[in-house]
């Protein structure tokens, strides 16, 4: 399960994107991946926010992950 | 409304949109530009940086056009967005409307620029001479 980084996440991760076998432990919800990165990754604590984003729809913490779904972190967005 | 034009591109040519949005139903276009200005809290910024989430971003782009639509009647659309290093005074973001009346196109220029910049995965960096900033990132 790869998770997709942009903008400053990609800088604190220090790549592009990242493998769940990277975390603790395989994330089943985003609720679970915000609390994995967190743990990680303390500087995503220091974000305004971060969302989530399963197959290019935003995702709330009860949405389950599954293997073939692709999965991004939206820091704050700064477009315009 | 016609099929709107929505596009992430790496340069934008403002030249282009009069001919894009011009309607034999509309009797005004509104254009706002974005652009790079060269200060931020009164510290010269060399250039912007922009990166986006692109196949994500074109939804969610579409997703606010629709939403006006339905609160306007418009006739056409252009939502173009830029990436990549952009320098000062070039533009970066351009959306174009174009409408029977003015009111319409005015007010739907301007909820569809400013939805943009709450809900588009679009990142830009602060280039100044010592250091870079994503902006928006922090508290």
């Amino acid at each position: 399960m790869e998770i997709i980084l942009f903008g400053i996440t990609k800088d604190i991760v220090g790549k592009s994107s990242l493998n769940v076998s990277d975390l603790n432990q395989k994330p089943r919800s985003v609720g679970e991946l915000i609390s994995s990165l967190n743990a990680a990754y303390p500087e995503f604590t220091k974000l305004s926010s971060f969302a989530v984003a399963v197959n290019g729809e935003y995702a709330s913490q009860e949405v389950d992950l599954k293997e073939n779904d692709e999965i991004a972190i939206i820091p704050p967005v700064s477009g315009g | 409304m016609n099929e709107p034009i929505i596009e992430i591109v790496e340069n934008i040519d403002t030249a282009k949109v009069y001919t894009e949005l011009s309607d034999s139903k509309s009797g005004g276009i509104c254009v706002f530009v974005g652009t790079v200005r060269d200060f931020t809290n009164n510290e010269p910024v060399i250039s912007l940086e922009f990166e986006a989430y692109k196949s994500m971003a074109i939804k969610e782009m579409a997703k606010i056009i629709d939403q006006a639509a339905e609160k306007w009647p418009l006739n056409r659309v252009v939502m173009r967005h830029a990436v990549g290093l952009k320098k000062v005074k070039e533009p970066v973001v351009v959306i174009g409307v174009s409408s029977a009346h003015r009111e319409a196109c005015f007010e739907a220029c301007r909820y569809m620029i400013d939805t943009l910049k709450e809900t588009v995965p679009i990142w830009k960096k602060e280039m100044f001479k010592d250091k870079s900033v994503w902006v928006s990132a922090h508290p």
